[in-house]
């Protein structure tokens, strides 16, 4: 395939589809399509913190210090998944809602067994279908609707952060009913409604929602054939379903879904299981799944029309602000609210630290927050702070920094290196803030909020408030983008909070200030690396260990003799979690970094190294194809002044990612990029359109913790709390751009919304060694102090 | 105090008597419930909030409703035509633009400005023109496609 890299920008970023053969897809312009995705990062399981998810797991067992194995059946995806939620759902530190005194009679006045079951397929899922859980619904009706207009209605647990998730479902299902996209609507993320799939983290709904999904609407087509062929008494195998109807093979009667759903019978065949016999179309015979399918509410994205979580509104609704300490860790000790009772319609509720307020306008209760704020008295206990950070991790590490195992190998090396590396705090910052909006009615709550987690967010909310969970209802409607950001139910939390003491609903929305400082953020990280070379220029030993961050991609993919890689954790200064990528962000940056110090230890070109240490083929695959399509041998060679190229490579979750990079250093000493050429592989691709979307976001947003995203703080008051001091890349920021597809339909796919982002960092840094000859181990990449 | 406002919204008269400091952007979406116009960052860094106002493009959110009195403002909700989208709508949606569109309505908003100025912009005049606003999920190629699509519709559509 021809590479259509040019230098000219228009036609880098302007129009023209993509183009797909053989099996790689070349398109500096990605084609139509939707969406972005989210993620998470690994702390310690902690089964004793959260009892309920090892009880969830079901054959689970504890080894005591919080480790959880699961006894795996079958290594099915769906094992996959549960230790992918339990990988994710691990928090630092647990929100413990002990709040209100009156939790029994609460529960006493609210009385028993209001369920909040509202649609047929439901019900079935509650009466005989199996509660879902990761492991999807068992019957047919809980996971799909087939309307008397024929429109099929899909349920699922998964929610749409802008990663494309809605058009994959909605391909999914299409692709196996035979019908087309207009005929399927998706419902997602409402724990009234939809069968808990999970949460949406970990590259996950690709692999471990799309096969469920396929599976339930093949169980639905076999049933309209089965249906089809005993009315018209023909042999099932004389009847084919295709264009939305059932055919007999002669082709003179026809019957469509909607015939289907309006007999009597149909609602009872759509209550039995979903058939693990009923056949999945194939790859080569895939009509509507691997095509750029645009996601499917687009139309009211660009009106306005779509309601965003921020953007819901209910009869009576106030708007609600609560009151944040001034730094982490202040305890408040006094606070005088009367000057907020004393305003026109405002609404104020204590609970010990927990103040909040409301008021018909957001103007107004910001006002009234700022009135009542200055009276506050807070307790402050002293904090790190960022300039110390990396001493302060490596002094907490649990168990302090390893010692390499391979002082033999070292010895007798003909050379060994040993450095460290650093990754500072990044927050994800999404766009939507944090924002929840609840409702008490009948002793039922409903809150509407953007969360990965929606079935975990309403376990919180039943734990906080002691209340049943058919009682809570919690709603995702697609929301602004989270990248592993919104795992937890806090915002739901105090909303829910607030709309119960002022007896109306509620609408909170964190603004940007608290978004960067009371979210979590991407855990910092302390790296140290020792390798040793034989005279071959050969890796003989290899000694990692991450401090603080996580075991993302930890293991390095190279062969590199004896080898131990570890993680520790430290005692992080800030409350972090999950981000786009994890920690493989962090060990790719100090791996493909250090891989690099070692190619030139080795006096080997940076590529040649690295092929000469990989044997695993889909890795080596896109590492060639970007070196080749960028042209990495002739301009590693020509060096021009102020230029420089550099390359990195990588795997995780199932996908496989390299990137080439040049970079200029400007005559201010800043860094800026040029052009990426980066080659990506997740196995057979479902939507071409919404993977290049996924993977030229992830280039452009990994370029900002690269270069400039730092979180700072000082004595645990984060400086960094608006775009002026906290720089997210912009369109300033966009470098010419070649992204290379690499279609595998022989393999299973693989989610996309992580891996490509975790190659273009270490690939700046490399680039710069190449212009300067300086080597930068820190993220943020600087020149400049 | 509150002040009582009259100005034009998507051609519209609108009156409202309130807090003539509250934002713009919180009376379209809290008064008037047009939430097409969306909170990024309250201080005009990020112009998820941009609307037009007398057909320049303006953030809402730091723009007091007072300095809205007797003008005439645009939001996303009264660019299209009746069920006929406006072409920059139709072109952002034409390329899948945007991915979590958070930010598509700031950022038709802003186009639709810039085009009335510059026609046929050059990929310098977007960086330029567009650079405030910010995407997170980072679909700028997508977004400058788009544009350039827009352009060109703009353009066909006059002539």
């Amino acid at each position: 395939m021809k590479n259509q890299s040019t230098k000219d920008f228009k036609d880098v970023v302007g129009g023209g589809d993509c183009q797909i053969s053989e099996d790689v897809i070349s398109s500096p312009s990605p084609p139509r399509s939707g969406g972005l995705e989210l993620l998470g990062k690994q702390r310690k399981e902690s089964a004793e913190r959260r009892p309920e998810r090892a009880e969830r797991a079901g054959a689970s067992e504890s080894l005591g210090r919080g480790e959880v194995v699961l006894r795996v059946q079958g290594g099915s995806q769906l094992d996959d998944q549960l230790a992918v939620d339990r990988e994710y759902n691990e928090l630092l530190e647990p929100v413990d809602y002990d709040f209100g005194l009156n939790r029994r009679s609460f529960v006493q006045i609210l009385g028993a067994g209001l369920l909040l079951v509202v649609s047929a397929p439901a019900l079935a899922q509650e009466r005989g279908g199996g509660r879902g859980g990761p492991r999807g619904p068992k019957n047919i009706s809980a996971r799909l609707h087939i309307g008397t207009d024929g429109i099929i209605t899909v349920m699922c647990g998964k929610v749409e952060g802008g990663q494309g998730a809605r058009a994959e479902f909605t391909q999914a299902a299409a692709e196996e009913l035979r019908v087309p996209t207009s005929q399927v609507q998706m419902i997602l993320s409402d724990t009234g409604l939809v069968p808990d799939d999970g949460m949406t983290v970990g590259s996950g709904s690709t692999p471990r929602t799309v096969p469920p999904i396929r599976q339930a609407a093949a169980s639905a087509r076999e049933l309209l054939a089965d249906f089809a062929a005993k009315k018209w008494s023909v042999d099932r195998a004389n009847v084919i379903v295709r264009d939305s109807k059932a055919t007999e093979s002669a082709g003179k009667r026809t019957l469509s879904y909607a015939d289907f759903a309006r007999s009597e019978d149909a609602a009872n065949l759509l209550n039995q299981a979903i058939s693990p016999d009923a056949t999945l179309t194939p790859v080569t015979e895939w009509k509507v799944l691997g095509t750029p399918v645009l996601r499917p509410n687009s139309r009211d994205i660009v009106t306005g029309a779509h309601k965003y979580p921020s953007d819901i509104a209910r009869p009576g609704m106030l708007y609600g602000k609560v009151l944040r300490a001034p730094s982490f860790g202040a305890k408040l000790t006094s606070i005088d609210v009367a000057p907020a009772k004393a305003m026109n319609g405002v609404v104020v509720t204590q609970d010990e630290s927990f103040v909040g307020v409301m008021a018909p306008t957001s103007f107004l209760a910001e006002s009234a927050l700022d009135a009542i704020s200055k009276t506050a008295k807070w307790e402050t206990v002293a904090q790190p702070s960022s300039k110390e950070l990396f001493d302060y991790l490596k002094q907490h590490a649990e168990g302090g920094v390893l010692a390499n195992p391979f002082t033999d190998e070292m010895s007798k090396a003909a050379k060994g290196l040993r450095q460290s590396y650093q990754v500072a705090y990044a927050q994800h910052t999404p766009l939507e803030p944090r924002a929840a909006v609840a409702e008490w009615k009948d002793g039922q709550l409903s809150v509407w909020t953007a969360t990965q987690n929606p079935f975990g967010v309403r376990s919180e909310l039943t734990r906080a408030f002691h209340i049943p969970e058919d009682r809570v209802r919690v709603i995702v409607p697609d929301f602004g983008a989270a990248y592993g950001g919104k795992h937890t139910g806090e915002t739901a939390v105090e909303a829910a909070r607030l709309a119960q003491a002022a007896g109306k609903p509620v609408s909170l929305r964190w603004t940007r200030e608290e978004e960067f400082t009371w979210a979590y953020f991407r855990p910092a990280a302390a790296i140290e690396i020792e390798a040793s070379l034989d005279k071959d220029g050969k890796l003989t030993s290899w000694h990692y260990v991450n401090i603080n961050s996580g075991a993302a991609a930890l293991e390095s993919p190279y062969h590199i003799g004896q080898n131990q890689s570890r993680y520790v954790n430290s005692k992080p200064p800030l409350r972090h979690g999950s981000y786009r990528g994890l920690a493989a962000t962090a060990n790719n940056f100090a791996r493909e970094g250090f891989m690099d110090e070692l190619a030139a230890a080795a006096g080997a070109d940076p590529l040649d190294f690295r092929l000469a240490h990989l044997e695993n083929p889909r890795l080596r695959t896109v590492l060639q194809t970007a070196a080749e399509k960028f042209g990495w041998k002739l301009r590693a060679k020509n060096k021009s002044p102020n230029l420089g190229v550099g390359l990195a490579c990588g795997t995780e979750k199932g996908s496989y990612v390299a990137a080439c990079v040049e970079i200029e250093i400007t005559k201010e000493n800043q860094i800026r990029v040029r052009h990426v050429c980066q080659a990506f592989e997740c196995g057979a691709i479902v939507n071409p359109g919404n993977l290049h979307k996924q993977v030229h976001g992830a280039i452009i947003m990994g370029i900002g913790p690269a270069l400039r995203e730092e979180v700072r703080f000082e004595n645990g008051e984060i400086q960094t709390v608006s775009f002026r001091s906290y720089q997210v890349p912009r369109y300033e920021d966009l470098p010419e751009l070649d992204i290379h597809l690499v279609n595998r339909p022989d393999l299973p796919s693989a989610g996309a919304g992580e891996t490509p982002i975790i190659c273009i960092a270490p690939a700046i840094a490399n680039a710069v060694y190449h212009s300067v000859g300086k080597r930068i181990r820190s993220m943020p990449i600087r020149l400049t102090t | 105090m509150d002040a009582t406002i009259t100005f034009t919204v998507n051609g519209k008269s609108r009156t409202v008597t309130t807090d003539p400091k509250r934002p713009l952007l919180d009376v379209l979406r809290e008064d008037l419930q047009l939430t097409g116009t969306k909170y990024g960052c309250g201080e005009g860094q990020c112009r998820a909030c941009t609307v037009l106002m007398n057909g320049k493009s303006v953030a809402s959110c730091i723009t007091a409703i007072a300095d809205a009195d007797k003008q005439s403002i645009l939001t996303i909700e009264g660019l299209a035509n009746g069920d006929k989208l406006h072409p920059v709508q139709q072109a952002f949606m034409d390329e899948g633009a945007f991915q979590c569109g958070y930010c598509t309505a700031g950022m038709i908003m802003g186009t639709v400005a810039m085009l009335k100025d510059i026609p046929k912009p050059t990929d310098a005049d977007i960086v330029s023109r567009m650079n405030r606003h910010i995407c997170r999920c980072c679909s700028y190629p997508k977004y400058m496609a788009a544009i350039h699509r827009a352009a060109d519709q703009t353009r066909k559509e006059a002539a």
